[in-house]
Formats: structure tokens, sequence, C-alpha cells
């Protein structure tokens, strides 16, 4: 089911003369987790903030949800939660104090508040400080404190900007397990940042942004093999015969490269079961053999490098 | 679509006052639990308690009848203070609404709680006048609950109740101050808008305060003077002048409120204005206005006040719409 949540149609935005974001095509599923991925500066909080009419379309079209959120921003507003960039709350207020106000202004009936509110902080994990004052704590709390308001708000869509962007390893692995979690229950997701290694493990599918322009899209294998190339490279560590012989002579293998004690094999497909059957079968012994996944990391460096060359 | 397209449909659904109840509860409780609030609170009546104090030590003494006596206790400057009741909130209702207002809608920005706020079903519109509405409304309890005291020791210590029309003119008074609270509160949050930091509007709101009490009755009158012929031939030269230096006192809302108020609190006002000797010819000194006459003759100056308040604020609005939320 590719039912859109999120349309973007040649949408535009300009600062003067320049293109902050410049006429992109973009589409969101439902419950789907799509990640927004380039540098500062590349237009993904401008996006974002035209997405939800917080800022003024120079051009193009956005449907949220089947609203404009130029014309009905009250409608898309009501339907998508929002996590800005290093959220803030009202730091003399309690964290339940905070969301009470948020279920005020969306006009939560408060015979309903009460039990959504509590069942939103259980959901992230702050319920035992749900009447500690904000001011006390830490920026990963704060940014599930966001997440709960979004779980309170029942949304269909989350918009979350930078969300692990500052929080420690631990921290940024709870807040991912709570961005599954709202997949989990049917949100779509749309993400943006610039850490790719984190993103790459929560997102379907991602976009690459540069310069205003969505550079590439697709599934992270999708855009590996777009940027690195086709093929699919594994690591063979052994000992004891002439490895690198033994492993050119496999079927499909494209390239073997040294790394440190290790070999790289470029193939067009697995071929680590026909390499440990050779090397076993020359005489050698086998220390480690693995499967090299193609990095996000990998493709945005690649890319980013042949723009600059192309420049 | 063509973009004139676009734009025809720029209407936006939906009612700009969404939301304005929870903003204005909020402000309002926020306020009221405030340190600053308490520190105001303490300011407000440390500053008129001492000129009501010995107003009303001046006033025991006062033999010869007098049937607004209830209302000389805002208005009579005693002897050793040397600054009435109304003066004294000349100084001090400005200052406690640019402590309102100077870091409301800036202070959002600076704690990164706008746009998640703005991303609410909620239109910029319903958060500024929340907010506005919501300090003025503290403004108005802490100057009732001043009010009140004012009274209530006017009772106790001169031992005889106000009267009816003396009652209706404090309450005028009480309307005419709020509204010079919110020409300042407007002020203040039309500067919370425009700087990102908190002591610059702060600065910025007091500094004007400071230029219309101190600097501007200097500026006007030499304004005045400026225009002023060599030789004065006529005395409709005579009287021009001194409207011309009248008119740009009025520019300052203090001078509103201070010719509100002794219009509303002294019935004996018979007019605001430049008059000559002459024009007075016929009428019974120290006579008091009815109440309706008085009204009639602070009008002006109340319309003034609030419509500098609702410019001031529109121009808030304005600049606060094509703010863009971002950090």
């Amino acid at each position: 089911m590719a039912e859109n949540v999120i349309e973007a149609r040649g949408l535009l935005k300009l600062y003067g003369s320049q293109r902050a974001v410049d006429a992109i095509d973009l589409d969101i599923q439902r419950g789907e987790i799509f990640g927004l991925l380039g540098p500062n500066g590349a237009g993904k909080t401008t996006t974002i903030l035209m997405m939800l009419g917080l800022s003024e379309i120079s051009g193009g079209t956005v449907n949220v949800l089947g609203f404009n959120p130029v014309r009905e921003p009250l409608e898309v507003k009501r339907r998508v939660g929002y996590l800005p960039d290093a959220v803030g709350f009202y730091d003399h207020l309690t964290a339940r104090e905070n969301l009470a106000y948020t279920a005020r202004l969306l006009a939560i009936p408060r015979s309903q508040s009460g039990r959504r509110i509590m069942e939103a902080l259980e959901s992230v994990t702050l319920a035992d400080v749900a009447d500690k004052r904000v001011a006390t704590f830490s920026r990963g709390m704060r940014q599930r404190l966001g997440i709960a308001e979004i779980v309170m708000k029942q949304a269909e869509v989350a918009i979350l900007d930078e969300p692990t962007s500052g929080l420690d390893p631990h921290a940024t692995f709870e807040l991912l397990e709570m961005i599954r979690g709202l997949k989990r229950s049917g949100v779509a997701v749309l993400l943006s940042s610039h850490l790719l290694d984190r993103v790459q493990s929560v997102c379907d599918r991602v976009a690459l942004f540069n310069k205003g322009k969505i550079a590439l899209m697709g599934t992270v294998v999708q855009l590996a093999n777009q940027v690195l190339g086709a093929g699919h490279p594994i690591l063979v560590e052994a000992t004891g015969t002439d490895v690198a012989a033994a492993l050119r002579g496999i079927e499909g293998v494209q390239n073997v490269a040294a790394e440190g004690d290790a070999w790289r094999v470029t193939a067009d497909r697995d071929v680590r079961a026909a390499a440990a059957q050779r090397i076993v079968s020359a005489g050698g012994s086998l220390t480690r053999l693995a499967d090299l996944q193609p990095s996000l990391e990998e493709v945005y460096t690649r890319y980013f490098q042949e723009a600059r060359h192309a420049a | 679509m063509p973009p004139s397209a676009a734009h025809g449909a720029l209407r936006r659904a939906g009612s700009p006052f969404t939301g304005l109840g929870p903003v204005f509860m909020k402000e309002l409780s926020d306020h009221l639990s405030s340190v600053r609030m308490s520190v105001l609170t303490l300011f407000v009546i440390a500053f008129g308690a001492l000129p009501v104090a010995f107003a009303l030590q001046d006033l025991r003494n006062v033999v010869i009848s007098d049937p607004y006596l209830f209302l000389r206790i805002f208005t009579v400057a005693p002897e050793r203070v040397g600054l009435s009741f109304i003066v004294a909130l000349n100084f001090v209702i400005p200052l406690m609404a640019i402590g309102l207002g100077f870091d409301s809608v800036n202070s959002e920005f600076n704690r990164r709680t706008l746009s998640r706020v703005l991303s609410q079903p909620i239109y910029r519109d319903a958060l500024l006048l929340g907010k506005f509405l919501g300090g003025l409304a503290t403004l108005a309890v802490a100057l009732v609950a001043l009010w009140l005291i004012v009274l209530g020791s006017g009772l106790l210590l001169l031992g005889l109740p106000p009267r009816g029309v003396e009652v209706a003119r404090g309450v005028g008074f009480l309307i005419v101050a709020i509204a010079y609270g919110g020409v300042w509160l407007a002020v203040s949050m039309f500067f919370s808008v425009i700087f990102r930091s908190t002591a610059t509007s702060a600065l910025c709101a007091l500094g004007l305060w400071l230029f219309f009490l101190i600097l501007w009755p200097m500026i006007a009158s030499a304004i005045t003077l400026g225009f002023a012929p060599t030789q004065i031939t006529s005395i409709d030269q005579y009287t021009s002048l001194q409207e011309l230096g009248l008119a740009l006192q009025r520019l300052s809302p203090g001078t509103l409120f201070s010719e509100a108020v002794v219009g509303l609190l002294n019935p004996e006002t018979r007019t605001l204005s430049f008059v000559l000797p002459i024009q007075m010819r016929g009428a019974i000194p120290e006579a008091p206005l009815p109440l309706d006459q008085s009204l009639l003759l602070i009008w002006p100056q109340v319309t003034g006040l609030i419509a500098s308040m609702i410019v001031v604020f529109a121009a808030a609005y304005v600049v606060f719409q094509r703010e863009e939320v971002r950090a």
C-alpha cells in the first residue's frame, strides 16, 4: 500500500535570489521512516517548516494528509507532530504541565488529557519524572518529552528535525528505539539529520540534500549502488595459502585488494560461501569473513567528493 | 499552477483565535506565580503606599468640608513626600508593564519553545494576542489590588465612606490606568518581537520610557520655541504657540495619562487645554463638574491612550507575522 501522506511538487523557497529549497519533489508514504540527509544549510529544516505552514512557500505545492499547509495550517498542525531541532520546554513547569499546555492548545477534552499524557510519558519512560520540572531534564530527556508530545497528540505524521544531535550513544539508541515505536504504531516519520550511521539503521528510505536540491533518493542499498557502483563487498582474513590468488579464482569476483592483514573482495554477488570453500580447500585457515554493508557514510562522502570535483 | 493563482488561494482556513484561551490562561498563571511579579508588586505597593500614607495623615487634619475628600487621597501631594499617588503611578505603571512584556516573545524564541508551540494548531495571532491579554490581565489584577488597598486604608483612616460618584470616578481612574499600562505593555512586547536578546529589548523599552519622561518635555518646548516668532504680535499667535506646545507634549502617553487622571479625580478641572483668563469669565471657580462632563473632558485622552495601544500592538503583530521561526 503506497498511500502518500506528504507530497511535494516543485517546492521552492527563495531568500532574496538565493534558492534555499530548489524545486524539490518528495513523497512520504504512510508507515515509513524517511530520512532527509545532507550537510547543514542544505535546506532540510526549511523544507520541514514549509510542510508545517510555518514558513512561506515561494513556489510549488505541498500536500500534507490531503491538506494544504498554506491555506489550512491548523488542520495540518492538528495531525502532524513536530519535534524541532533542540526542542525547548518551559523550564519552570513540570513534564506533565508542559504536555497539559499542549493538550489545551490541541483542545483535547479534559476528561481524556490526563490519561493520554500519562500514557505518552510511559511510552517514553518518563512517567517517574512526570512531576519534575523540565529544568532538571537532560537533553535526551527533553527529546523524549518531545516524542511524548507527538504520541499524546496521536499524530499521523511525525516530523523530527535532527532528533539525535547532541545526544550520547545510549540516549541516541533509546531515541531511535522510540522512533521505531512510532512507526510500529502506524505513524509516518520524516526525520532530518546529518548523522548518517544512526539514520541508516532506522530509515526505510532516504533523500540526500545538496544545496537545496535532492541529489539522491531511495533505499540505502539503492543509493550505494548508484554512488559506489554495483557490487557486493566482503572482507576476508586468512593465512596459510595465497589468499589473493584463491579469491581471484572465484566466479563473479571483480576486484581483490589488500586492506591491512585482510583482503577486500568486490564481486557482483555474495561470494562468502565460495570464498570460504576455496580457502579451506587450498589448505588455508580462514580467520574472518565479513559482509561489508554499504554504509551511508561512504555514500555520502563519495557523493559529495564527486559533486565537488564536478563543480 | 501559476504563482498568481497560488496567491489568490492564500486565504487561511480556521479562526485566528483558535488557542487564544489556553495561551491567555498560561500567561496569566505564569505571571502571577513568577518571582518577577512578586518583586513588581512589592515595588508598586512601596511606591503607592508611601504617598497614600502621608496623604492620609495630611487629610485627617483638613477641617473644611470637601465633597470630594476621598478623591484627594489620590491627588494630594503630601508635604513630606512631594509626590502624589497619581504621579507615583505615572512612574510605576510603565515600569511594571515593561517588566511584564519585555521578554514575552524573545524568551520563547531563546528557550526554543516558539516553534514547538507554533507547530500546534494555533495561529501566531492567537499567541501574540494571548500574551498581550495575559499581561494586561496581570497588570489589571495588580492595579485593582492596589486600588482596593488605597480605598480600604482611606475608609479606615478617614473614617468616612466614599460617595457613589467618588467610587465611579475611582473606577474610571482604574480603567485609564489599565489602558496606560496597556500602551507600555504593547511597546515592550513590540521590542520583544524585534530583538532576540531580552536585555536589548528591556533596555530599549526603558530607554523610550525615560525619553518620554525626561527628554520629551524639553524637546517639545525647544521645538515650540523654534516655531515662535521673534515678537508675538497677536493673541492668536500666542494661543496657537501654546497649543502647539501642548500638542507635542501629548505625544507622550504619560501626558495623556496624567491629563485624563487629573480630569477624573479633580472634579474642578474644567479644561485640559490652554485657555486665556478671559475665557474663564463667568465660570464659578472651584465649582466641580458633574461626572458626565468630566468624562467628556477626558474622552480624547482616553481614546488617545487606547488608540496608541492598538497601533503599537498592530506594529508588533505585523513584525511577528513576518518573522522566521527557526533559530
